[in-house]
C-alpha cells in the first residue's frame, strides 16, 4: 500500500474516533468558545487590532528577510552575554546537543516548561530512554504526561480534558492528594508537587518566544512562573528554539508580546515574561550557572526559501487560527496526527515532513478563512493550504523544495477533473450537459455517498437560468 | 461608482443549473433599478471547484474560457460570494503570469457580489409587500472574510419593514459546505453543518437566507434530511419575491 494511502486512511481513522467522541467534542467546543470570546474583548477596535497585526506582520517579516545575519549577531551577542549557543540541523543532533549538556552537568533530573520545539524533536522520550527523569512543569503538560498523551494544542496542551478527566489522573497517579475536580485545589496540588521538583532538579529546559538579535536576549512567555523556575532554580538552564524566532531588536519584542497574549488567550499580558540573557554572575543570588541555547533548523531554512511560502514562518505560535478553526473545534488535536495541529498545522506540517508524508492534513479545511482572519501576523493561511494541495497534486507547478510533490495525486481524480475542465471549457458541450442533466432530472441518483449520508441528494432545476433568463426576455450575448 | 447603464451577469455553475430562480430574480432586481442585464451565453464556472481541490491547470483553463464572455468595461456581477470571491481574489493570481493576465485582471476588477452591487452601486431601495415573517441570515465565509460584504445582506433585509431577523448561535463559523471538503472530508462536514442546522433550528425563524447557494444547498440538504427543517432561500429570491407587485 503506497504511504499516500495509508496516511489518508490513518487520518480518516483518526478523525472517525474523534468524532465518534462526544466528550472530547464537548470539551474542545466549550473551551473554545471561551477562549474565543476572551480574544474578541480584547480587540473591542479593530482598527486598532489591524494597525497592530500590521506592525507585528512587518516585525516578522523583517525578520525573516534578515534572518542570516541576525542569527549571526545572535550568536555573538549571545556569546558575549556568557550564553552557549548550539547549531542542530535536524531533531536527532538536537537531541544529541541536550543529552551530551546534560551528560557533561551529570544532570540526572530535568524540569521542562513548555516547548513545541521540543515535541518536534520527541525529547522527552530521548532523554528518558537514556536514564533521566524529565518533569513538565506546565499545568498542563504535566497532565497530559500523566496520561502519556501528546499535547493536542500549541498553546493549551490540555484542552482536551475537562476538570473530571484532571481530577481522574490525580486519582490515579497521586492518590496521596484527597480526591477533587475543583480546578483551584487541582492547581494548588500541582504547585506543592511541582516546587519540590524544582528544587531538586539538576537541569531546566525552556522554549523561546522571541530571540533578540540586537541584545542576545531570549524573551518567554509563561503564565504559572514554571517558566521562570524551570530557567532560574536548577543550576543548568538549556533553551531550545526554531531558528525563525529571532528578532532583530528589543523595541520589537512589545508589540509582538502585546498581540501574541491577546491572541493566544486574550489576556492584556501574561502574569509572566521573561527576559533571559545571561547566566548567574558573581554575587548574585539566583540563576543558572551556565545557559544554553539550541538553535533548531528542522525543515525551517528550506521554507524560507518560496517567496509564497516563507510567510508560514512568521508564526509566533499563538494558536488563534486553531481556536477559530471549525474543522478543529469538531476533531481537537490528537486526530490531526501531527505536533503541529489545526491550520497552522495544515500549512507547516506538510512542508516540515513532507507531503508523501502528511499532505493528507490540507484536506481538512473548508477554506471559510477564520484562520486569516485572526492571525496576528496577518499568515494567509488559507492561501498557502490552497498551495500545498496544487503541489500535492501536480509536482510540477512549482520548485518549491517540499518532499512528495505530486504524490497525492490519484489517477482517477486527475482524470476527473480532465473532464471536467473539457466540459466548462466548450460552452456547447455544457450546454448539452445541461440539458441532459435538466430534462433527465428524474434520474438524479438519491445516493451520493458522503453528500447524502448527511443531506438529501440536490437535484437540477427543471430549466437551467440560461433558458429561464432567455424566456424572461433578458439580453444574450 | 455612478450607475452603470449595462452590467454582466455571471449566473455561476451552481445557480445555473442548481437555483436558476436565485440567479433570476437577481437579474429582475437589476433590471427594475433601470440598468440592462446581460446574460452571456457562453460563461460557464469560474474554475473555484478545481482550484480549491490543487487543480490549478484545470481551474486556469476553464476561468480562461470565461474571459471573452465579459470583455467590455462594464460590472459583473455575481450571485454567489465564494465565485465573485474567486474571480476578484484569485483570477489575479491564477493568471499570474500568462499572456492574458491583463485582462483577467481587468475583469476581477470590475466584478461585484450581488448583494455588494444592489447596496453600494445601486443603491436600492426596497418597499416590503409581504407578510410578516422571522427569518435567520447565514452569510458565506466568502461574502464575509474574502470578500469583506456580510453587513450588504443585512442591510438589505433590514430594510424590509415586516422581516425580523433572528440571530443564530456562533454565527459567523462556516456551515461545513467547503465545495470539495463536503466530499473528501464528508464526515466532518456532517458534523458541521448538523451543528449549523442545530444553531439555526433554535432560532425560531421560518426560513434561512443567504448570498450563496453553495451553503443553502448544504444548509438546505441538511435540514430535508433530518426532516424537521426550516426553509432556505437566496437573499436575491427572498427580496424579489417580498417585493415585487
Amino acid at each position: 500500500m503506497s504511504e499516500a494511502h495509508t496516511q489518508t486512511r490513518e487520518f480518516h481513522e483518526r478523525i472517525d474516533a474523534a468524532l465518534h467522541n462526544d466528550q472530547l467534542r464537548q470539551n474542545f467546543r466549550s473551551a473554545l468558545t471561551g477562549i474565543m470570546a476572551r480574544r474578541a474583548e480584547q480587540f473591542p477596535d479593530d482598527v486598532q487590532l489591524q494597525a497592530l497585526r500590521e506592525q507585528a506582520r512587518m516585525v516578522r517579516a523583517n525578520a525573516l528577510v534578515k534572518q542570516p545575519q541576525l542569527l549571526e549577531q545572535l550568536e555573538a551577542k549571545l556569546t558575549e552575554n556568557g550564553i552557549q549557543v548550539h547549531w542542530a540541523e535536524n531533531p536527532e543532533q538536537a537531541n544529541q546537543i541536550i543529552y551530551d549538556i546534560l551528560h557533561a552537568a551529570d544532570a540526572k533530573t530535568v524540569v521542562k516548561g513548555k516547548s513545541m520545539v521540543s515535541e518536534e524533536t520527541e525529547l522527552n522520550h530521548y532523554l528518558e530512554k537514556r536514564g533521566l527523569t524529565v518533569i513538565e512543569s506546565d499545568l498542563g503538560e504535566y497532565i497530559i504526561q500523566l496520561a502519556k498523551e501528546p499535547p493536542s494544542h500549541i498553546v493549551a496542551p490540555a484542552i482536551h480534558k475537562n476538570r473530571r478527566e484532571v481530577a481522574g489522573l490525580f486519582k490515579t497517579f497521586h492518590p496521596e492528594i484527597p480526591y477533587t475536580e475543583d480546578i483551584d485545589t487541582l492547581t494548588q496540588s500541582t504547585r506543592e508537587i511541582l516546587r519540590t521538583r524544582f528544587a531538586h532538579a539538576d537541569a531546566g529546559i525552556s522554549g523561546v518566544n522571541f530571540a533578540v538579535a540586537e541584545t542576545g536576549t531570549l524573551c518567554l512567555v509563561e503564565n504559572e512562573g514554571n517558566g521562570r523556575l524551570s530557567t532560574t532554580a536548577p543550576r543548568v538552564h538549556i533553551a531550545i528554539t526554531g531558528i525563525e524566532k529571532v528578532v532583530e531588536k528589543l523595541s520589537d519584542v512589545p508589540p509582538l508580546l502585546e498581540i501574541l497574549t491577546k491572541s493566544a488567550t486574550g489576556q492584556p499580558i501574561t502574569t509572566y515574561f521573561n527576559m533571559i540573557s545571561r547566566p548567574r554572575q558573581p554575587g548574585e543570588l539566583d540563576g543558572p550557572e551556565a545557559v544554553h541555547l539550541v538553535l533548531l533548523d528542522n525543515g525551517r531554512s528550506r521554507i524560507r526559501v518560496d517567496h509564497e511560502l516563507l510567510d508560514t514562518l512568521r508564526c509566533i505560535r499563538c494558536g488563534a487560527c486553531i481556536n477559530h478553526c471549525p474543522v478543529y473545534v469538531q476533531l481537537g488535536g490528537h486526530a490531526y496526527g501531527t505536533v503541529y495541529p489545526g491550520p497552522i498545522g495544515l500549512a507547516l506540517e506538510p512542508q516540515r515532513i513532507g507531503i508523501d508524508k502528511v499532505g493528507t492534513l490540507t484536506s481538512a479545511c473548508t477554506m471559510c478563512g477564520a484562520c486569516g482572519e485572526v492571525c496576528p501576523v496577518k499568515i494567509p493561511l488559507p492561501k498557502l493550504i490552497n498551495r500545498l494541495r496544487a503541489e500535492a497534486v501536480n509536482g510540477e507547478r512549482s520548485a518549491a523544495p517540499i518532499s512528495g510533490r505530486g504524490s497525492l495525486r490519484k489517477s482517477g481524480e486527475a482524470g476527473a477533473w480532465k473532464v471536467w475542465q473539457w466540459l466548462y471549457r466548450h460552452p456547447g458541450l455544457y450546454r448539452l450537459f445541461k440539458l441532459a442533466a435538466t430534462r433527465l432530472r428524474f434520474l438524479t441518483p438519491p445516493s451520493l455517498g458522503a453528500w447524502t449520508r448527511y443531506r438529501s441528494a440536490p437535484r437540477p432545476a427543471a430549466r437551467s437560468l440560461h433558458e429561464l433568463a432567455r424566456r424572461e426576455g433578458f439580453r444574450h450575448e | 461608482m455612478p450607475m452603470p447603464q449595462q452590467i454582466y451577469f455571471f449566473a455561476t455553475c451552481l445557480v445555473d443549473l442548481m437555483y436558476p430562480r436565485a440567479g433570476l430574480a437577481g437579474m429582475q432586481l437589476i433590471r427594475r433599478a433601470g440598468v440592462e442585464v446581460i446574460y452571456p451565453d457562453n460563461q460557464t464556472c469560474c474554475g473555484q471547484p478545481a482550484f480549491n481541490s490543487g487543480y490549478r491547470d484545470e481551474a486556469l483553463a476553464v476561468a480562461r474560457a470565461q474571459l471573452g464572455c465579459f470583455a467590455r468595461d462594464i460590472p459583473v456581477v455575481v450571485p454567489s460570494g465564494s465565485c465573485a470571491g474567486m474571480i476578484k481574489k484569485h483570477w489575479p493570481e491564477l493568471f499570474a503570469g500568462q499572456a492574458d493576465e491583463s485582462e483577467a485582471v481587468a475583469v476581477a476588477e470590475r466584478t461585484f457580489e450581488l448583494t455588494e452591487f444592489l447596496v453600494d452601486v445601486l443603491r436600492l431601495e426596497l418597499e416590503d409587500l409581504g407578510q410578516p415573517t422571522k427569518i435567520a441570515i447565514h452569510t458565506s465565509c466568502s461574502a464575509r472574510r474574502e470578500m469583506g460584504v456580510a453587513d450588504r445582506i443585512e442591510s438589505l433585509v433590514a430594510q424590509l419593514a415586516n422581516v425580523e431577523v433572528l440571530t443564530q448561535d456562533r454565527k459567523a463559523e462556516c456551515c461545513g459546505f467547503g465545495g470539495t471538503f463536503a466530499v473528501k472530508q464528508g464526515d466532518v462536514s456532517g458534523a458541521m453543518v448538523k451543528d449549523k442546522t442545530d444553531a439555526l433550528r433554535a432560532t425560531d425563524a421560518a426560513k434561512v437566507i443567504s448570498q450563496d447557494c453553495g451553503c443553502l444547498m448544504n444548509i438546505g440538504g441538511a435540514f430535508e434530511k433530518q426532516g424537521d427543517g426550516l426553509g432556505t432561500q437566496h437573499i436575491a429570491e427572498f427580496l424579489w419575491e417580498r417585493t415585487n407587485a
